[in-house]
This record gives C-alpha cells, sequence and structure tokens, in this order.
C-alpha cells in the first residue's frame, strides 16, 4: 500500500476486475488466486481463453500454474531481483513506452542507474529463474499492448514489502500500464474489507480518506467536523502497539473483529502481551484465541444481521442488508461504539448506518459522492467526489492522483532470515481454499471444515525422503522463535528445501514460527520468509 | 444498428446475439442452456425465434444480429415447437414436482407453466441412472432431474477451468458425470458452486436446502460475502426460523453470478451454535454472563480511567478488516475523538 | 479354365457400365492405385503443376466456382463459393481438410475412390490447400477401412518423394503437409463441426454455426472442409477446364454423381451417371431392374437420413434440389432400391433406429425426439399403434427436423416423413386394419390355418411348431389355435400334403373357398 501511493498516490488496485478479462497479459506475483481469490482466479482464465498471456511467478506451483504460458520458479525473497531482471530486459531491448515516460513520469533515470546490473544471467543466479525465461517474460509483458499485474501478499508479506510494490510499480509505468484500461497494477485484498478499513482511516496516521493526521489543515477539518480537539501525532501500529504493552505504554486495548494470536507472527509474542494488558476488551462473533485473554467480551452481530457497506478490492463500496435479526443478544459493532461513546461523555446519535455514511461523504472527498440511495442496486467505485460523479473505474487515467508517476526502484536486499546448519528449511506461508484467516468463521462452517480439517504442511518429495517422512506424518517444526506440530503432505508443489503451511489452524500455528522483523515502511511482517528445522514426531 | 423483434424498433451493436438484445430490452426468450458466462452451447434450442425471410426457426443464443432483422420470438408454430420441447425434457424426467426441492425456481416447471404442458404426449423409456449421488457436504447430484442443458459442464471447464464433471454415453443414454463415476471429493473439484448456481432444475441442489421449505417461502436478503476482498454479492435464502438454508446469487455484479466454495457452502457459520449470544466479564480468571449495561459500563470506566490517568495514548484499538466501513470510521473516530489517540490499526497488512 | 474371350463381351457394352459417366471413378480399376507412376501417366498432377505455375489463387476459385461443381458429402454447397470463404478469411494459419468419414451404412463410394485413385483426392486436396491458402491438410477417414487407410499413406510418402507435397511445390515456394486421422468411429464425426472438435480430440459433438468452419474451424482457425468426390473433381476441372465439366448435369446441379446401388435389384455396386439422369434409367438400366422379376415399390435416397420415394417419382431427374423438394436429397449418394415385399413402415423404422443411435445427445430434439418417434414406429410395426400416433409422429418428425442443432437432426426424420406422404396407407392398414401389406411385420402377418379336407392327422405339424400351438391327435383332424399363432411359419413345410395355408390366401384362391364359408357361417352363428 505504502509502496504504491509513493509511486501513484494511490494504494488501491488501479484497474477493475472485470477489466482483467480484457488484458493482453497478464503477470501474477505472490498470489495464490485460486485458492485465496477464487472468482478473480475465473477472470484470469477466462482472460487466457480469449487469448491473453499469462505469467506466473511463485515459488510453489500454485493451480494458476496449470493455465500460466510461463512459470517463473524463484527463490523465496527474491521478488525485487526478479522484477529488476525484467527492467533490465525491457530497456536492453527496447519495450519501453518513452512518451508515456516522459510526458506522464519522474525519476526514469534511477530506474536506468540501478536495472544497469540485474542482467539476465545475474538474475538467474539469485532467483534459480533461468535467464532465458527473464527474457520471455519480459517481452511477454512489455509487448503487450494491455498488461495487468496482480499480486498479493506474497509480495508485501517481506522485509522488503514496500520495496516489492515500487518495483511492480517501476515495471508498470515503464511499459505505460498505468491508467490504461485492462492494464494495471493490482493487489488483491486478502480480506473483504481491508480496502475500507483503510480508507475509513483505521490506521494511525490518516483519517479518512487518507487524510494525514499530522497534516494541519486536515487536522482542523476534523477537529470542526467532530466538535473537538484532535491529537497531531501519528499513532501506533500494530505491531508498535504489542511492543507498547510490553513497554507499559498501552494500558488498555480494545480490538474488534480481529484474533492477532493467530494471524501475528510471533504469537507468543502477542500473548505475552496479551497477558499483560492491564485492560483488553475484544468483540467479536465468536470465541477466539484472542478473546480468551479479554476483560470484557462483547457478542457482535454477524454480516447478515446489520445494514451497512463494505469496499471491495477495486474499490467498489457496496451494500449490504439486514437479513436477519442478530442473534442473541449480539449487536452490531456501530451501536457498541455508539453507546460507548456515549457513557464517555459525547453525545452520538446516528440512528442507522446510512447516517454514518453521509457523515463519511461529507469528511472524506474520495467517498463524497456515496448514499446508500445511490448503492442500493449496485456499488460505486471510488474516488467518487460528489452526489452526480459516477464512480471510477481505473485510476489514473490521463493523470496520476499524485500529478506524474514517481520511479522508486530496489535493489535487492536477500530476506532477514536465511536458512542456515540450525534452520535448513525456508517457510512460507499463505492460504488454502476451504479456509480464511484464522477461521472465525470458516472454522464453524461444517462443510468446510469437513473439506479440510487440520493443517497439512506441504514439503517436497526429495526433502521428505531424506527425512522419511510420509504424507500424513506428524512432523516437529521450529524456528528461532518457537515450535509447533503438523501433519505433512508430500507433493511437487513445493521445491526441495522449501515447506509450506497456512496460518488457519491454532493447532499448527504457522504464526508461532514467522519472523516478525517488519518491512521498515510499510511495518508489514515478514510472513513469507523465515528459516526452519523439521523433526519426525 | 437497427432491427425489429416483435414489431418492436431496437438498437444493438454488432457482433451481439439476438437473445443478448432481447434480454437487453426486457423481451424473455425461453432458454435452458445460455449463460453470458459461457460459448452458446445451441443445445437445449429452446430459444429458437423467427427471422423474416429465413425459412426455417434458428436459436437467438446463437445467431447474431444484422441490420433491419426482423425477429418474431412467439409466435404459434413457436410456441407449439418449445411445447414439444418441453414435453420431450418431461418424458425423461423424473416429475415429481409436489415434493422437488427446486420447484418454485425450476426453469422447467416455469416453461411447462408457460407452454401450457398439461399432459406429456410423449411417454416412453427413460434414460437408467443410478439414482442420486450424495457423494460431498455440499450438493447433490440427481441424473434423473437432468435435462442435459450442459451448463454445468462447461461453466466447470470454462470458468472453474477443472473438468470436474463431464459427459459420458452418447445420444439418449447421455449423461452428466464424474470420470469413472467417482465421489466429487475424489476428483479435483474445487466445490465453488457454479454448477449448482446455474443448473436450470433440481439436477444440482444444495444439500442444506433439502426438504427445508418451499422456495415461495423463503426471504432472500442481499450482502456481501464476508470472506475475501472479491466482494461477490450474494442472497441469503432464510427460513422462518432466521436459518440460511442456501446461497444464490444473480448476474448483475462484480462476481457475475459466481461463486467460491466459501461463499456458496461457507456462511452456515452465521447460525453456528458456538456463536457469543451474551456479553462476558472475566472474574478470577473465569468468563461470566453479564448484561450489556454491565459489560458497556465496565468497558468504558476503564478506558474512561485510563485515559484520564495516562492519557489517551495509553489506549488502543484493533479496527477490523471484517467490520463495515461505518463500524471502521466509527471505531477511529472513538479512538480520536473519545479517547484522544490516533493508535488505530487494523490487520490490513496480514 | 480356360475362358473364351470372345464370349465376354466388353465392358462398356454391359448394361451397367452403358449408361454411366465415369469421370470422378475413370481411373479405378484401371490404374495401380499404389503406382504414383501409373496415376501421373493418366495425366495425374498436371493440374496441380498447371495451377502452382500458371494460376493466382483466385483464379483457381473462379474456375471452381465457374464449374458449378457442389459439394459431394451431401448438402450440395457450391464448391467455389466455399473455398472464397475460406480465402477472403484472415489468418496467418488456415487448414484445408477431407472428409473421409462415410458412416452412412451401405455406403462405399468414397472407399471406391480412396481405394481406387488416392492421387487423385490428394491432388485436388493440395489444389485447395493453395486456393485458400492454407498448408496444412487432414484426410479424416473411417478407421473401417484400413486399406484406403494404408494406400493413402503410401500415396501421401510418394508424393512427398515426388515433391509434390512438403516445401516449396514445384518450385512456387507453396508448402503444404498432408496428415491422416483415422475417425472416432460415430456415424456424428462425418457431421463438419463435429468432425473438428473429433480432430481436436474433443467429444465427437457439432457445435452451433456460425461460427462456420471457414472462419473459426479446425483450432478456430479458417478451415475448408469437403468430401472426398469433391475433391476427386478439382483436378478434373482444372485440367479439362470448367466449361466443360458445366457441360455435364444440369443447370444447377453439374457434372457426375457416383451412387451405391444396394437392395432388391440385379446390379449392384458403384454406379457414376451425370447429373440430371433419372432415377429410372438408373434402377432399371444400370441396375438392371428388380430381383426375381418382382414389383418396384420405392427407393430410398441419400442414406439413412435421405427420403423414400414411391414409383410416379421414378421419372425424376437426380439433382439437388428436385430430391429435396421430393422429399429425399442427394446425401452422399446410397440409392437402396426397395420391392413389394417391403413393409414402409418398417424401413422408416429401420432407418431411424440408424439415426437414433447415432444421435450424439447434444440437443433435445434429436436426443429424446427420435427415441419417442422410434418407440411410437415400434408401437405401430408391433401391431399396437393407435390413431393417434400417426399426428404424434408428424408433430415429432416436424419439431425434430426444424429444431435439430446439426444436419443429423435436421435430416434425421426424412424416412418417416417421406414415408408418412407417399406411403401413408401403409401405416393406416397396420393401426386400423392390424395388417401388414408388405408381409414383413412379425406381429401383424396372418396366421395360418389348416384345410380340413385335406389333413391326415400325421402330426407333423405338432411336432415343428415351436410355441405348441397346433392341437389334434393321431390321424385325426389337426387344428391351429389362430389367436396364438405368430405366423413363423414352420409348420408349413412339414405338412406332407400341403394342408397348411396362410389365412390371407383363402379369399384369393378358389379352390379355399370351403375353409372361407366356414368362417363366415361361424361368424353368423
Ligand atoms: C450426421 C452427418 C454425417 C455426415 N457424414 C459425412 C460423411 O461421412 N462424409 C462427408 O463427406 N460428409 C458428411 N456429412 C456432411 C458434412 O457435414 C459436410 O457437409 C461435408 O463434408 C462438406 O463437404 P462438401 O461440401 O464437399 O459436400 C455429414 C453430415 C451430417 C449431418
Ligand atoms: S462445484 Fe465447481 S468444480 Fe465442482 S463440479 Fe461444480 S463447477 Fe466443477
Ligand atoms: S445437471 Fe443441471 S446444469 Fe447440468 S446438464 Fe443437467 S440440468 Fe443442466
Ligand atoms: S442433431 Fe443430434 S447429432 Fe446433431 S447435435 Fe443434436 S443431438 Fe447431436
Ligand atoms: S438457449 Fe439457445 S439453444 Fe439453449
Amino acid at each position: 500500500m505504502a509502496g504504491l501511493a509513493k509511486s501513484f498516490g494511490s494504494g488501491a488496485m488501479t484497474n477493475s476486475i472485470d477489466e482483467i478479462e480484457g488484458a493482453d497479459a497478464i503477470f501474477v506475483t505472490g498470489s495464490n488466486t485460486t485458492e485465496a481469490h477464487p472468482v478473480i482466479a475465473y477472470r484470469v482464465k477466462k482472460a487466457k481463453q480469449n487469448g491473453s498471456k499469462l505469467i506466473v511467478a511463485d515459488p510453489r506451483k500454485i493451480d494458476l500454474v496449470k493455465y500460466a504460458d510461463l512459470w517463473l520458479q524463484q527463490k523465496p525473497g527474491t521478488d525485487i531481483a526478479l522484477l529488476n531482471g525484467l527492467m533490465h530486459v525491457i530497456i536492453r531491448d527496447d519495450l519501453l513506452d518513452k512518451k508515456y515516460i516522459q510526458k506522464r513520469t519522474e525519476n526514469f533515470e534511477a530506474v536506468e542507474d540501478i536495472m544497469e546490473k540485474y542482467d539476465p544471467e545475474h538474475v538467474a543466479e539469485i532467483t534459480g529463474v533461468p535467464a532465458e525465461d527473464i527474457v520471455k517474460a519480459a517481452h511477454m509483458y512489455g509487448e503487450a499492448e494491455r498488461a495487468s499485474i496482480l499480486y498479493a501478499m506474497g509480495i508485501t508479506q517481506h522485509t522488503s514489502g514496500t520495496d516489492n510494490v515500487l518495483s511492480i510499480a517501476c515495471l508498470a509505468m515503464l511499459t505505460g500500464n498505468v491508467g490504461k484500461e485492462n492494464a494495471g497494477v493490482n493487489p488483491l485484498r486478502g480480506q473483504n474489507n481491508v480496502q475500507g478499513a483503510c480508507d475509513l482511516g483505521a490506521l494511525p496516521n490518516v483519517y479518512p480518506g487518507y487524510q494525514a493526521v499530522d497534516d494541519e489543515e486536515v487536522n482542523k477539518k476534523f477537529s470542526e467536523a467532530w466538535g473537538v480537539e484532535l491529537s497531531d501525532e501519528v499513532g501506533l501500529t500494530v505491531t508498535e502497539i504489542f511492543d507498547g504493552i510490553e513497554e507499559d505504554e498501552v494500558k488498555a486495548l480494545y480490538v474488534m473483529g480481529e484474533n492477532p494470536v493467530l494471524s501475528d507472527p510471533d504469537s507468543n509474542h502477542i500473548r505475552e502481551a496479551l497477558e499483560q494488558v492491564e485492560f483488553l476488551v475484544v468483540q467479536d462473533i465468536f470465541m477466539s484465541d484472542t478473546a480468551e485473554y479479554a476483560d470484557v467480551v462483547l457478542p457482535a452481530a454477524s454480516f447478515a444481521e446489520k445494514d451497512g457497506t463494505f469496499t471491495n478490492s477495486e474499490r467498489k463500496v457496496q451494500k449490504l442488508d439486514q437479513v436477519i435479526e442478530p442473534i442473541g443478544e449480539s449487536k452490531s459493532d456501530w451501536e457498541i461504539l455508539m453507546e460507548l461513546a456515549n457513557r464517555l461523555g459525547h453525545d452520538w446519535d446516528y440512528s442507522s448506518a446510512s447516517e454514518i455514511m453521509d457523515e463519511i461523504a461529507r469528511v472524506s472527498p474520495i467517498y463524497g459522492g456515496i448514499s446508500y440511495e445511490r448503492i442500493e442496486e449496485e456499488g460505486l467505485q471510488w474516488p467518487c467526489p460528489d452526489y452526480d460523479h459516477p464512480g471510477t473505474k481505473y485510476l489514473h487515467k490521463g493523470e496520476f492522483s499524485r500529478g506524474l508517476g514517481q520511479f522508486n526502484p530496489a535493489e535487492y536486499i536477500p530476506p532477514a532470515e536465511k536458512p542456515d546448519e540450525d534452520y535448513p528449511y525456508v517457510l512460507t506461508t499463505g492460504r488454502r481454499l476451504f479456509h480464511f484467516h484464522t477461521r472465525t468463521m470458516s472454522g464453524n462452517s461444517p462443510g468446510l471444515e469437513e473439506q479440510y480439517s487440520e493443517e497439512l504442511m506441504e514439503i517436497s518429495l526429495a526433502d521428505a525422503q531424506r527425512m522419511e517422512i510420509e504424507d500424513g506424518d506428524r512432523v516437529l517444526v521450529s524456528s528461532r522463535r518457537g515450535e509447533v506440530e503438523s501433519k505433512v503432505t508430500v507433493t511437487d508443489r513445493v521445491p526441495e528445501g522449501l515447506v509450506f503451511m497456512s496460518f488457519h489452524f491454532a493447532e499448527s500455528a504457522a504464526n508461532v514460527l514467522t519472523n516478525p522483523a517488519l518491512d521498515p515502511v510499510a511495518k508489514i511482517p515478514e510472513y513469507k520468509v523465515c528459516a526452519v528445522n523439521i523433526e519426525k514426531s | 444498428m437497427k432491427l425489429t423483434i416483435n414489431g418492436e424498433k431496437l438498437e444493438a451493436t454488432e457482433g451481439q446475439t439476438i437473445l443478448e438484445v432481447a434480454q437487453e430490452n426486457g423481451i424473455d426468450i425461453p432458454n435452458l442452456c445460455y449463460s453470458p458466462e459461457l460459448k452458446p452451447e445451441g443445445a437445449c434450442r429452446m430459444c429458437v425465434v423467427d427471422i423474416e425471410g429465413v425459412a426455417d426457426p434458428v436459436t437467438a443464443c446463437t445467431t447474431e444480429v444484422s441490420a433491419g432483422m426482423v425477429v418474431e420470438t412467439e409466435t404459434p408454430s413457436l410456441k407449439k415447437m418449445r411445447k414439444v420441447l418441453v414435453e420431450l425434457m418431461l418424458a425423461n424426467h423424473d416429475v415429481e414436482c409436489l415434493t422437488c426441492d427446486k420447484a418454485g425456481d425450476c426453469k422447467l416447471q416455469d416453461y411447462a407453466y408457460r407452454y401450457s404442458v398439461k399432459k406429456v404426449r410423449f411417454e416412453g423409456e427413460k434414460t437408467e441412472f443410478k439414482g442420486i449421488k450424495d457423494d460431498n457436504p455440499f450438493f447433490i447430484r440427481d441424473n434423473r432431474k437432468c435435462i442435459l442443458c450442459y451448463k454445468c459442464v462447461n461453466l466447470c471447464k470454462q470458468v472453474q477451468g477443472e473438468a470436474s464433471i463431464n459427459l459420458e454415453n452418447r445420444g439418449f443414454d447421455t449423461r452428466v458425470t464424474t470420470a469413472f463415476d467417482l465421489p466429487l471429493e475424489e476428483i479435483n473439484c474445487q466445490f465453488c458452486g457454479l454448477c449448482v448456481n446455474e443448473c436450470p432444475t433440481g439436477a444440482l441442489m444444495e444439500k442444506s436446502a433439502l426438504r427445508k421449505a418451499r422456495n415461495w417461502e423463503l426471504k432472500k436478503g442481499s450482502t456481501i460475502c464476508p470472506y475475501c476482498g472479491v466482494g461477490c454479492e450474494l442472497e441469503l435464502n432464510i427460513d422462518e426460523n432466521d436459518q440460511i438454508v442456501k446461497v444464490t446469487t444473480n448476474s448483475d455484479n462484480v462476481n457475475r453470478g459466481q461463486t467460491c466454495v466459501k461463499g456458496k457452502f461457507g456462511l452456515d457459520f452465521v447460525n453456528s451454535e458456538e456463536r457469543l449470544t451474551k456479553p462476558l466479564i472475566k472474574e478470577e480468571g473465569r468468563f461470566r454472563e453479564a448484561s450489556w449495561e454491565e459489560a458497556l459500563d465496565k468497558v468504558a470506566d476503564n478506558f474512561g480511567r485510563i485515559r484520564d490517568e495516562f492519557g489517551g495514548d495509553a489506549t488502543a484499538a484493533l479496527s477490523s478488516a471484517k467490520c463495515t466501513n461505518e463500524e471502521n470510521y466509527l471505531m477511529q473516530k472513538f479512538m480520536r475523538a473519545v479517547m484522544g489517540t490516533n493508535s488505530v490499526d487494523h490487520c490490513a497488512r496480514l | 479354365m480356360a475362358t473364351n474371350e470372345e464370349n465376354i463381351p466388353s465392358y462398356q457394352d454391359l448394361d451397367f457400365y452403358k449408361s454411366q459417366r465415369r469421370l470422378a471413378l475413370a481411373n479405378c480399376g484401371f490404374i495401380d492405385p499404389e503406382s504414383i507412376e501409373d496415376y501421373i501417366a493418366s495425366d495425374g498432377y498436371q493440374a496441380l503443376s498447371k495451377v502452382l505455375t500458371e494460376m493466382k489463387p483466385q483464379e483457381v476459385i473462379d474456375e471452381v466456382k465457374e464449374s458449378g461443381l457442389r459439394g459431394r458429402g451431401g448438402g450440395g454447397f457450391p464448391t467455389g463459393m466455399k473455398w472464397q470463404f475460406a480465402y477472403d478469411a484472415s489468418g496467418d494459419k488456415k487448414y484445408i481438410i477431407c472428409n473421409a468419414d462415410e458412416g452412412d451404412p451401405g455406403a462405399f463410394m468414397d472407399r471406391g475412390l480412396l481405394e481406387g485413385d488416392p492421387h487423385s483426392i490428394l491432388e485436388g486436396m493440395i489444389i485447395g490447400g493453395y486456393a485458400i491458402g492454407a498448408d496444412e491438410g487432414y484426410i479424416y477417414i473411417r478407421a473401417e477401412y484400413p486399406l484406403a487407410i494404408k494406400r493413402l499413406e503410401k500415396a501421401i510418402t510418394a508424393a512427398e518423394e515426388k515433391g509434390l507435397l512438403g516445401e516449396d511445390i514445384f518450385g512456387s515456394g507453396f508448402n503444404f503437409k498432408l496428415q491422416i486421422k483415422a475417425g472416432a468411429g460415430a456415424f456424428v464425426c462425418g457431421e463438419e463441426t463435429g468432425l473438428m472438435a473429433s480432430i481436436e480430440g474433443e467429444r465427437g459433438m457439432p457445435t452451433p454455426r456460425p461460427p462456420f468452419p471457414a472462419n473459426k474451424g479446425l483450432w478456430d482457425k479458417p478451415s475448408n472442409i469437403n468430401n472426398v468426390e469433391t475433391f476427386a473433381n478439382i483436378p478434373i476441372i482444372i485440367r479439362e477446364g470448367a466449361a466443360s465439366f458445366k457441360e455435364l448435369g444440369t443447370e444447377d446441379s453439374s457434372g457426375t454423381k457416383v451412387f451405391a446401388l444396394t437392395g432388391m435389384i440385379e446390379n449392384t455396386g458403384l454406379a457414376e451417371v451425370e447429373m440430371g439422369t433419372t432415377m429410372r434409367e438408373i434402377i432399371f438400366g444400370i441396375g438392371g431392374g428388380i430381383q426375381d422379376d418382382k414389383e418396384f415399390k420405392a427407393v430410398q435416397i441419400g442414406g439413412p437420413s435421405g427420403g423414400c420415394l414411391p414409383d410416379e417419382k421414378l421419372d425424376l431427374p437426380i439433382d439437388y434440389d428436385s430430391l429435396i423438394e421430393a422429399g429425399a436429397m442427394m446425401g452422399s449418394g446410397g440409392l437402396v432400391v426397395m420391392d413389394e415385399n417391403s413393409c414402409m413402415v418398417d424401413v422408416a423404422r429401420f432407418f431411424l433406429n440408424f439415426v437414433q443411435s447415432e444421435s450424439c445427445g447434444k440437443c433435445t430434439p434429436c436426443r429424446e425426439g427420435t427415441r419417442r418417434m422410434l418407440e411410437i414406429l415400434n408401437r405401430i410395426t408391433q401391431g399396437e399403434g393407435e390413431e393417434e400416433d400417426l399426428e404424434l409422429l408428424r408433430t415429432l418428425a416436424e419439431s425434430v427436423k426444424k429444431l435439430s442443432l446439426c444436419g443429423l437432426g435436421k435430416t434425421a426424420p426424412n424416412p418417416v416423413l417421406s414415408t408418412l406422404r407417399y406411403f401413408e396407407d401403409e401405416y393406416e392398414a397396420h393401426i386400423k386394419n392390424d395388417e401388414c401389406p408388405g408381409g414383413v411385420c412379425q406381429n401383424l402377418l396372418p396366421g395360418y390355418i389348416i384345410d380340413y379336407e385335406k389333413c391326415i392327422g400325421c402330426t407333423y405339424c405338432i411336432d415343428a411348431c415351436p410355441i405348441d400351438v397346433v392341437d389334434g391327435r393321431l390321424e385325426e383332424i389337426h387344428e391351429i389355435n389362430e389367436e396364438d399363432c405368430n405366423a413363423c411359419g414352420a409348420c408349413e413345410p412339414e405338412c406332407p400334403v400341403d394342408a397348411i395355408i396362410q389365412k390371407n390366401y383363402i379369399e384369393h384362391f378358389p379352390q379355399y373357398r370351403h375353409l372361407l364359408e366356414e368362417d363366415e357361417e361361424e361368424v353368423e352363428a
């Protein structure tokens, strides 16, 4: 996110989901699309049938590889090298969109400088991808009229996550693929309202609509709108909050609909923090590993029991209706929050979710034209500044949100943790088709549970044979931070030396193992690479 | 370009089929094998229409419009032929509409009504089947109700990219099944439900909906899938006890009538017994139920106390990528305006 | 054994050959089909050389158009026009396909050509490839024709060796390669879209047209598909000129057509005649008339989904359009002749049974409708027909014809419709009078009766009857239980005194009068 905003002025998917079908080339990297975003995968497959070329970069032989024209099986954590290699070839073989670079971007010189040394042979050494495939991919992508890049957490969840994204932005701008229909740079959002949570200011540095908290004008505007004095100091991020608790600076924590014990890296550290915090309130629809630590647990109504809006990956604000009465005594989160605010001396009197949206429209320009009336039938894509605006199908048409697109090329830096004698394997984490996140929802769906009820760590045949491990055996996986047990499946989806686990299951909580080393800018932990040891248990 | 359908002068663009133009203009041409997501199959033949100057009827789903075309969609002879088609399908169908869970939402039934099929004139032998296939937790397959529109097979192949279900045998003995008749769980079925969503008859049905309620008794509410960031629009079908009986979807949205296994079959957690139904307060390491009054007071007291004692920055909140925009807005407003801190974040990055 | 050469008439004088006009078949039987030299010696590959050295593709197409050649695979679509579509279609890759699937039961005209003169087909295809801009061709051939496949393979190798196939043919810069693909064994794989699906390795199921093969054919590339005989005519047209080809035949159907004569006719075999020849000339001239001097009843023309024409149509000149008019079709050129002892309902049932079982199952009318039609015909031939059945049959036949997706379904009802049109009385006889006029339908055959004046009570008939419906004691008069007799006729030849007579003879022959009177008396009493 941080990366795209820096390059383009906005961190969201530049284009719409439907537009994928019209691309001439699609480059999927760091996204196991068929399992994490199946419906987007349908569009990719359709594009393929329509004649588009498909390049998949992934250390694992994910399902999408089956449909790919080219599979770049890179070593985990070598994304920048790979991207730089592609850019090197694009510059070398003159596949640039020079007019576009000149008219719409800045800082191109930096790209030329850095890419110089990333010739295919050098990159092949770092990434393990054959040099000729790098050349082929560069041509496939570079020669396409409309080339679209899709990526997800496989790109961002690294210490170099921001640089990864910046490099992707460079690649797209070099070839003039931003601000164009059916092309673009498209981060796929993992959870259904990540986009909305960001848009609405659930971030320590911005108010709703990405308005900086330390900007005087903005501060004034919100102070007036809400009728209170507001702090202009950037707040703490998730990881900083937990550190703050340890340092006794944060004493009260409110967790609404999240389960950091399973979803955050280095779970043991999180558990300690939750144990320590003076007051913890957790608001959720199910009891969770996190709620176990709470002083007060508040029962929330589920998505089916309330009105509201979600904003999807393509920036579309969509309405959901209350379909059933709240279960038991549960209440919607917004009602709970309002009651608390009023107990603390405020005077909120929203009578419906729709009224809240009207307030959002007033204070957040990108949502300026959104109202329940307008999105009753079909959602609207932001930016939608006023009530006559039809919404925005793709961003940066004619001009970037920040004016000129900015090239911010990066050098390749190896992952924070490398396999060594004690921890000889690389663990990478991700999702499975039948489950979602920490299974708060999917784990309570009997059919989904039946399909996939425990973790099966993926391991290559070569590694399995060496350790005399067979399908279904249990192993002990350990890292510098902890250890978990898991069953294994022996598969050709992972290459030798790499193992894969999902973070869905408490019993085999992958995040006990993962490295909390953060990307310095986006503060995203390195979920995708950590060194582990494996023993038969 | 301009053309005429049923006397109405209409606008169309080159490359559109007669069926597409008709649908755009609210003219309902019967169809069973058509789906906007698929290459036209031309199998059911229900969409036949007459074109002025063309001797035999043509299928509207496969015929592209041309300028000045004059089309009739519901002439007496077309009606007669469609009636024959419906009768032919019914003659080889397990007609048990009285108890069928698809009744009320079944296109075959609708067309039988529309073309006044009271009695099937061509009774005869039926294709032999081995009975209902119940081999997974999500849906059943009943070949005796299948009218061989091939939508399921084509969706599986063309949209999902799998060939989990396919055709076996030829001619009158054709049937839809899996390779070697294996259970769906043993082949590469993704349980996306694409096939179930579009089956026009009771041949593919959600297991959760069997013997629960007649279709017309179900209340439908529109929602957005709570799982991934695609934001599929879904319809919750609710019975009188507020239980989600099945999840359906229609086509004019981001997912275009398509689903994945989580949205289609994984929303039953809403009615789970495990849901939290009362506020809980921890005392001496154990949770006890509490009233909202007590619980909210306790939260407000503690947050107020800590704010007043240590300053707003001693409080923090994790908002949620699963809550609505409005709730995220209120959470950050709560932290900023009420608690006086910007320490609000969520697990966006995870 | 020594033969007396003088007594053998020259082949041209035989009735069978006298009225034929052998053009496509000209080489068959006269050259060694496995020798490319033989073919070349009889002017083979001259046309190809002319095309490649002297003509532009458009000129070739114009020449074919000019000749008036129409597709010999059944549809009768003008070949030149088809080539033009494929030529006009844009695409860097195009295919030319020869349809040698010949799935009609009893048809063997394509086989005759494939086995007798394979090079003529190759030459036609290469010319076609040059004309439309294809550099690759497929011959989709029935797997049950191993000899034809072998000869084609040999021919291809020989042509390659001679530089007539492959790169830069005749130094013209034109490249063309040919592959053979053995058929999947289903009749419907002969339908062009089904055939292409089959080459692609898919289920041989037809797909809707448009898109037409000329625009989106094999592997979605522009393709042209023609029948074996169509291709065989191409070298002749190029060599002899369109004008001389057009002189043959009728205004709208030029050239010749090969027919496969079968059925109750004296001479069976392949006959090539000019278009416009009458059916009478073919059946009574070339075919030598009906076997055993029986009466002609009908001729099924056009294969299993052709139509049955009665004697009043015998003077119809054979061409594409008049056949359609009469309710039949050219099809691939099958002619099955039926004599007085045929039952037209049973004939319709027989052909429908074939197409029904060959339905691919894709579209509703053909898959379900032909089955219901067959069930009705089964009922009628078993004597269980109802009066409404004829109406139902007509309704179904019309619907299947109008609604089906591909040619198989569209033509499947033809035998039923044409017999209903010309022989409705036979249907009625079955339904109303429980009678099969042709004497074919077992359940409707009149049973046997014993002439009490002749019976000597030998009991032979009791022993012969497989279902034990004859009663009688030794040396007493025997009797057949008429109700139960299924008319198998097993007893009749066993009777030493010819006392067993089929019931329907009684009224025709005076010597059985006494049996008739008795019948009537019984009725009066
Ligand atoms: C069911 C069915 C079977 C067919 N079988 C054959 C066949 O065996 N041989 C053939 O040449 N054409 C066959 N055809 C016709 C082809 O579809 C196509 O019209 C023909 O190959 C075109 O060649 P032509 O233009 O040279 O006639 C068949 C058509 C149908 C509907
Ligand atoms: S559920 Fe999806 S994958 Fe399974 S058979 Fe149906 S369409 Fe195919
Ligand atoms: S199962 Fe349903 S969708 Fe599939 S072919 Fe049969 S009727 Fe059509
Ligand atoms: S008409 Fe018959 S053979 Fe042709 S597509 Fe339909 S079912 Fe298949
Ligand atoms: S909808 Fe056109 S043939 Fe089925």
